[in-house]
């Protein structure tokens, strides 16, 4: 049977109750009896906490109970346990729940306060006094390992936390032999996550049976529950946690936070549920971040215009904690050397502790920034030779017949990367065709007679996806002939639910209605790694498949068994095994797995296991690479700096798809996110680690008055790494958008123009550049 | 020392009365009072629209309006645009068009364009991105929103 849902664009099953208001989400969910808490956090960057004075607190009306962190002795102590261990990382460099001692950015949680309601809770939290001692602040990224820098963290000896590296080739001989070496520095800056839902938990615990439960607005239900079993001493079995309906996540809502240790540590003090719901104010204070880093690289290229190598040296601004150990930084080590066939690659990242809010992956993690400095590279390269920028990327990607491509660089595990297939010059030649790069000058004119400046802009990349080891699903058709998929991978708003059910429906032949998707539930599904990295399509897409097969061959030698007719002869169609060719002998699924649950003191049928189930845990072990070219057209107005993008195209390649409205939907938020961090997107923090960016009036997100309708083309190099051919595509969209954006503004402002060299780029720094470029 | 009131209103046709502090916002008051939890919030300081709601014919952000201001008004909220079970015109093209990911922002996207649509039947894509320039959506890009606004006002056009 050929596969008939896998590759439709069918419509989502999520969506009938979420366009109802039926969606479930944290604040959705009132556990009887359940108290609200609020947080006290810090107003200071960087300080000691002396006293925390809650005596008036404790007295406001509605209020149970304000806990400091010493309050929470008899259950827990100490920072919360790593998450991601890095050996390089001496820690753990984690939160408490609740500061106790020193305090490290502002917004840290300090006290919590439990009342009736939030307001009463809110009302109470600010009649608690905190005397804090002002420490030297280490706020600015640029001079954070001066040797008589502020020390982010008092305990270490400098703000250096660890220094990763990678390199291949002959990178002194390749520089030296290079007939030309181009040296850059770049800055990308640390945008925020924003999510539309902020996080939230609720907790409750059963005293007498010591059992935690939980529901909590994150990608990484499962890590929840390893990190707070392991901290309250608890077994894991004892600890439930759910991730309900989730209004977004991209990145920050994968991390394990203190508040999620506090709320659950209220839980167990009082014994009643415990809810938290973070405000957006406290979203820029205390959610992670996307990435401050500075880049300062050399590139090697030949008179021909061929990348031959890069080196040098990236500043990458962590933050006070890492609650996510390097990831962040070490995917940028694993997004070089792009989708170029670089001879030779340094790179060393030093991880930089300061006085802000952690960074943690974000839309892209760090392949962004890798993706921004690279393409600024290669269009570095193609002004100093004269070359057009897409005869750079045709001369110096990696080929076709390469494939697949030993980089060179390391897996985190250690591996040898390879990238397993993709035509990064088709990808190129057809975002250039479909924006008609031939009939741009024409179109430049055109506008320059209406005193408008247009640029073209270019950006390729190549992301890896389907990261290990797992996400696992099990299928079982139920005694109705519904068929259930469970696993524990999150969503957020992906489409999961309707992508796996395609899978299943399509091996089991049911119709999608009749497949339920059931998620994110420790007490349903026993494992769970994380919804990160462009990874479910890969590993829990193809756990649903291989399960769903293995139920498929399950079915049939029990319908075989039933119908005294050889498996060979069976097929399955709308939930009814029957033989081909005579199809009046046949049974239902919803039979079959009845006769598989057993009835009592009869043999089951041919000696076959009961259930009519299985469980499969596809483990990826090598990444599977996506990658695609982007062009973009941009209006400039020389008078104001004011960037309108008129035209976006992207060319994208994530191997097979499984639903192309849901691939293209994940590209189209993705590249608006981009966008988004090129010219909008600024948390910005005076010298003193305050923000001054905290709210929507301040802080600009990309809205649908200045967007553009974003088209894609896809090709398809089927992954040979996992059983569906499927590549990831969550972040393929944001990766080259924000170098897309700034290459069309560079062009638009013209040759003569400065090289840019930043993001995000405001409009009066835009208006800046024209003035002063000599026409 | 917190004050009550006793708030009336019509809430998708039906008379619903609760008690509530006064300082408590529509959308809070819709959500824990009213239980209908449809209705969200995103930024409750008026800019992210997820809190749209229609107030006596008006779009309004629940967020900046004080419950006991709705007193003796007439409210619809997203759980009011299905009829009988069957999603309305708009509901079904966000779906067809994938005008929604995490469904947060979907409420007020869909109030805001359910009021907009009424204004201006027949807008352009332009008057349509205008029209939800006050709503914050991370997922979407805004596009599958904005085709499936411009799909139900063509076929209310040949309906
Ligand atoms: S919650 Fe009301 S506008 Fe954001
Ligand atoms: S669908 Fe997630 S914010 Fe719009």
């Amino acid at each position: 049977m050929g596969a008939r849902l896998f590759g439709a664009s069918v419509q989502r099953l999520e969506d009938a109750r979420l366009v109802t208001g039926r969606g479930r989400y944290v604040d959705d969910i009132h556990p009887a009896g359940v108290v609200h808490a609020a947080f006290v956090r810090s107003s200071l960057a960087h300080g000691l906490i002396q006293s925390i004075d809650t005596s008036v607190a404790r007295t406001m009306p509605g209020v149970l109970a304000v806990y400091v962190m010493s309050d929470f002795a008899a259950f827990a102590s100490g920072p919360l346990p790593q998450l991601a261990p890095h050996p390089l990382i001496q820690g753990p460099i984690t939160y408490e729940p609740l500061a106790s001692g020193e305090v490290r950015h502002v917004g840290e949680a300090i006290a919590m306060v439990l009342a009736t309601s939030r307001a009463e809770a809110e009302d109470a939290a600010e009649r608690i006094n905190l005397d804090i001692e002002p420490l030297p602040v280490a706020a600015d990224l640029a001079h954070a390992l001066d040797p008589d820098a502020p020390k982010a963290r008092s305990e270490r000896a400098d703000n250096r936390l660890a220094t990763l590296k990678t390199a291949f080739g002959d990178v002194a001989g390749t520089f030296a032999r290079a007939d030309h070496v181009l040296k850059e520095t770049f800055t990308v800056h640390r945008g925020g996550c924003h999510s539309m839902e902020t996080r939230g938990v609720i907790a409750t615990f059963d005293a007498d049976d010591r059992r935690l439960e939980m529901w909590t607005s994150s990608q990484s239900p499962y890590l929840v529950r390893r990190n707070l079993a392991s901290y309250f001493g608890l077994d894991e079995s004892a600890v439930r946690v759910r991730a309900p309906d989730v209004g977004g996540g991209f990145g920050p809502k994968a991390a394990v936070y203190p508040e999620e240790a506090a709320v659950a540590l209220a839980a167990m003090m009082t014994g009643k549920p415990v809810k938290w719901i973070e405000d957006r104010s406290e979203h820029f204070l205390a959610t992670t971040q996307q990435r401050d880093q500075i880049w300062e690289l050399e590139v090697a290229a030949s008179n021909d215009g061929r990348l031959l190598g890069v080196r040098g040296r990236c500043l990458h601004d962590n933050g006070a904690y890492a609650p996510y150990g390097a990831i962040l930084p070490a995917t940028a080590l694993g997004s070089f050397p792009g989708p170029y066939a670089l001879e030779a690659l340094d790179i060393s990242i030093d991880i930089v502790l300061t006085n802000l809010v952690p960074t943690t992956p974000v839309r892209g993690a760090s392949r962004p920034s890798v993706a921004f400095v690279l393409e600024r590279l290669a269009d570095r390269v193609a002004r100093h030779l004269g070359l057009p920028r897409e005869e750079i990327r045709r001369r110096s990607f990696i080929r076709v017949e390469q494939m697949p491509y030993v980089t060179g660089t390391k897996a985190r595990d250690g591996s040898p990367i390879s990238y397993d297939s993709g035509d990064y010059t088709a990808a190129l030649n057809l975002v250039l065709d479909k924006i008609d790069a031939d009939g741009f000058a024409a179109r430049r004119a055109e506008a320059a007679s209406r005193g408008k400046l247009l640029g073209l802009g270019l950006a390729s990349c190549v992301e890896d996806t389907g990261l290990g080891p797992f996400e696992g699903a099990t299928v079982r058709v139920s005694s109705r002939g519904r068929v259930i998929v469970t696993t524990g991978a999150a969503s957020q708003g992906q489409g999961h639910q309707t992508t796996l059910a395609q899978i299943a429906a399509d091996a089991l032949g049911v119709s999608l209605e009749n497949v339920s998707v059931e998620a994110a539930d420790s007490g349903k599904f026993p494992l769970g790694i994380s919804t990160i990295a462009s990874r479910v399509a890969v590993t829990a897409g193809s756990s649903v498949e291989l399960a769903a097969q293995q139920v498929r061959r399950k079915a049939l030698k029990t319908a075989s068994h039933l119908l005294e007719a050889a498996e060979d002869d069976l097929e399955i169609e709308n939930g009814v095994v029957f033989v081909k060719g005579a199809s009046d002998v046949k049974v239902t699924l919803a039979t079959l797995a009845q006769s598989l649950a057993g009835t009592a003191g009869m043999r089951l049928p041919g000696g076959i296991e009961p259930d009519l189930a299985a469980t499969a845990y596809f483990e990826s072990t090598a990444l599977t690479f996506a990658h695609g070219s982007n062009a973009c057209e941009v209006e400039v107005d020389p008078e104001t700096g004011d960037v309108r993008i008129t035209r976006y195209v992207v060319a994208h390649d994530c191997g097979r798809l499984i639903n192309p409205l849901i691939v293209d939907g994940q590209i189209r938020g993705g590249v608006i996110h981009g966008i988004g961090n090129a010219l909008y997107e600024r948390m910005i923090h005076d010298d003193q680690g305050q923000p001054l960016t905290a709210t929507y009036a301040d802080y600009l997100l990309p809205m649908a008055s200045e967007m553009p309708n974003i088209e894609i083309y896809h090709l398809e190099s089927p992954s040979p790494r996992n059983p569906l051919g499927v590549k990831g595509a969550g972040e393929g969209g944001t990766i080259p958008a924000a170098a897309c954006v700034i290459s069309a503004i560079e062009d638009a402002i013209g040759p003569g123009g400065t090289f840019l060299r930043h993001h995000p780029i405001s409009f009066e720094e835009v208006a800046g550049l024209i003035d002063t470029r000599t026409i | 020392m917190s004050d009550t009131r006793t708030i009336s209103l019509t809430l998708n046709g039906a008379a619903k009365t609760a008690e509530t502090d006064v300082r408590v916002n529509l959308a809070d008051f819709l959500r824990h009072s009213l239980e209908a939890t449809g209705t969200h919030v995103g930024c409750e300081h008026g800019v992210c629209g997820a809190c749209t709601v229609i107030v006596d014919g008006q779009p309004v952000r629940a967020c900046l309006m004080l419950a006991v201001q709705a007193d003796g008004s007439t409210v619809e909220t997203v759980e009011g645009l299905a009829t009988d079970g069957a999603l309305s015109d708009l509901q079904a093209a966000f779906s067809r068009h994938h005008g929604l990911q995490c469904g947060f922002c979907t409420p007020g996207m869909l109030m805001t364009l359910h009021a907009f649509l009424k204004e201006v039947p027949n807008p352009s894509e332009t008057e349509v991105r205008e029209a939800i320039s006050g709503n914050i959506c991370r997922c979407t890009g805004y596009q599958g929103i904005v085709a499936a606004a411009l799909d139900v006002a063509a076929s209310r056009k040949g309906a």
